[in-house]
């Protein structure tokens, strides 16, 4: 159909260049919000989507991110490319995923460090893996392969676990900073998740953060986590996404943000989907944490490296 | 088979994998808590979120149908899809293109036949949300065409088009129940065909008249408006051709005309 094509590249002139996103806060996109958006007009911020939802070849979902995309600074977050699974990537979705990068030129791209598709089946979850040799060199491959696909780094994020695996011949942290020095990847550090995990496998956060690789990290997540316990009654942490970010998070995020300057940082609510409102104020509670650090060191992490 | 042995290096995944679909079987030996602590609960939070996400995922699709159900019955129905014919996309939006069948089979919902028809009707309701843009043909597109040439005409069908046929009501069924219209009584007996389509952002569902949906699927796999008039006048000896021309392109159910010769 020659007028979809041509509708296309003229989406793609007029998103040419991605907004800065430099030192912003932001937030899910949700199309329930569009219109308190739209309403507010443009706004200091950035808006992240998963890729998989404007997988479509056409309709609201498309218009609604050109809209949003017009005035703002976009992260394309995908969340099945499944880069820690043993199998090759799916090339239909690769192909998928970097037509969508090509098309809306986000300033963000990233996924994540699991997995979700085995054989012939898909998930719809973020599962974990061991950390071995064989996987660490399949990840990187994987990641290479993404790299090749879209012409630019990728962000990596860090999972949030609630098991381990006895197999594990090295420790997450190790594993995530070679996968970055192989492959050249940025980082998504997704503090809640760090948090989730800590308490799931009784590390302590800021250990972990003070072996993570904070100099690659180019944005970081947020977000809210519910508490279950588990089989011996110890406390289990519930990477949920449905309600505000924990104090604990927050109190992390100041740490990381002071050593590291303002790094693009989301807010992220997927499940209990609150008013504007509410979302926006989380993000501005986080954008008054980036500002108070933007103004006296500039952003990233090399001298702590 | 490279590809088989590339997989049994990948254990991890098989074995996380066989339990997730699966509650009465273990959980996977090669998972592990902190200081040896069971596991059991873990990884039920993996299996949860796969279930839980999956049944939200068809929820989301057959809004009318979980309506019609209630929302245990939905989701006890799900849940049972789900374990039959998981997923194989990443794309959630092309899951549960065999629940309408499985509806068909599944023993609790057999005092509701129509409910199946209902579900078909939702996933191409879903499939046209998500078609390539396009622009219909505008309400004058017929006006220029000489009479003559009329019969010999053959139409480009819309990317969100679609029919679904039935023997019961459901475009009734679908249109109550998408609504937040309080619940009647509708006489579910009636043959009803659906056409949805998608002229601008939003999906519209219309009944056919009596013939419509033979007219309509005729000119949709490129035969003329002159045999597409002929299959319809086989339905129903009535068939009122101008009307349903009309119908069809105010519908926006078509992008392009073509004569016949450029076939």
């Amino acid at each position: 159909m020659n007028t979809a094509n041509e509708s296309i590249a003229a989406t793609a002139m007029l998103l040419r260049f991605p907004h800065p996103i430099d030192g912003l806060a932001g937030t899910s996109f949700k199309h329930e919000h569009l219109a308190a958006i739209l309403a507010e007009g443009p706004q200091r911020g950035f808006f992240e989507v998963h890729a998989e939802n404007y997988m479509g070849a056409g309709g609201p979902p498309h218009r609604a991110l050109e809209t949003i995309r017009r005035d703002h600074p976009i992260s394309l977050h995908g969340v099945c490319m499944s880069i820690g699974a043993p199998q090759p990537l799916d090339q239909a979705h690769l192909a998928r995923f970097r037509n969508l990068v090509d098309r809306y030129q986000p300033a963000l791209v990233s996924e994540h460090l699991a997995w979700s598709t085995h054989e012939n089946t898909y998930f719809n979850d973020l599962l974990p893996l061991p950390y071995t040799k064989t996987t660490l060199a399949q990840v990187c491959d994987h990641i290479d392969e993404v790299q090749d696909a879209i012409r630019r780094p990728l962000l990596l994020e860090n999972p949030s676990t609630y098991v381990a695996f006895n197999e594990s011949t090295m420790s997450e942290t190790d594993f995530i900073r070679t996968v970055a020095r192989r492959t050249g990847c940025g980082l998504l550090l997704d503090i809640n998740n760090v948090l989730v995990s800590a308490t799931n496998h009784g590390f302590s956060p800021k250990q972990y953060l003070s072996e993570f690789p904070l100099a690659s990290v180019s944005e970081i997540h947020l977000a809210g986590h519910a508490e279950q316990a588990g089989d011996e009654g110890e406390l289990l942490l519930i990477d949920s996404h449905d309600r505000r970010v924990a104090d604990a998070v927050w109190k992390l995020f100041e740490i990381v943000i002071g050593q590291c300057g303002a790094i693009p940082t989301l807010v992220e609510w997927d499940s209990k989907i609150p008013d504007w409102t509410i979302l926006k104020a989380e993000a501005a509670a986080a954008q008054v944490i980036l500002d108070s650090f933007q103004t006296t060191m500039p952003s990233g992490c090399h001298a702590a490296a | 088979m490279p590809q088989l042995e590339k997989h049994s290096h990948g254990s991890y995944a098989a074995a996380f994998a066989a339990s997730l679909l699966d509650p009465g079987s273990a959980t996977p030996f090669a998972v592990a808590g902190p200081a040896g602590k069971r596991v059991d609960k873990r990884y039920n939070v993996y299996r949860n979120n796969v279930t839980v996400s999956l049944i939200d995922a068809l929820a989301a699709v057959y809004p009318a149908v979980q309506r019609i159900t209630g929302v245990d019955f939905f989701r006890a129905m799900a849940r049972s899809h789900i374990r039959a014919t998981p997923p194989s996309s990443p794309l959630l939006f092309e899951y549960g293109r065999d629940f309408p069948s499985f509806i068909e089979q599944y023993e609790y919902a057999g005092s509701m036949p129509w409910l199946a028809d209902t579900a078909r009707i939702e996933r191409a309701w879903l499939d046209a949300y998500h078609a390539a843009d396009a622009e219909p043909l505008p309400p004058a597109a017929l006006a220029e065409v000489p009479q003559e040439k009329l019969a010999d005409l053959v139409f480009i069908a819309h990317p969100a088009t679609r029919i679904v046929r039935s023997r019961f009501s459901a475009v009734t069924i679908v249109a109550t129940n998408r609504s937040n219209n309080p619940i009647c009584r509708i006489d579910a007996s009636t043959p009803e065909d659906a056409l949805i389509t998608r002229p601008d952002l939003d999906v519209v569902l219309r009944g056919l008249p009596p013939g419509g949906a033979t007219f309509i699927e005729s000119l949709m796999s490129g035969r003329s408006i002159g045999e597409a008039a002929g299959s319809a006048l086989e339905v129903l000896s009535s068939f009122d051709i101008a009307a349903n021309i009309a119908g069809m392109i105010e519908a926006g159910a078509f992008t392009t005309i073509m004569s016949g010769e450029a076939r």
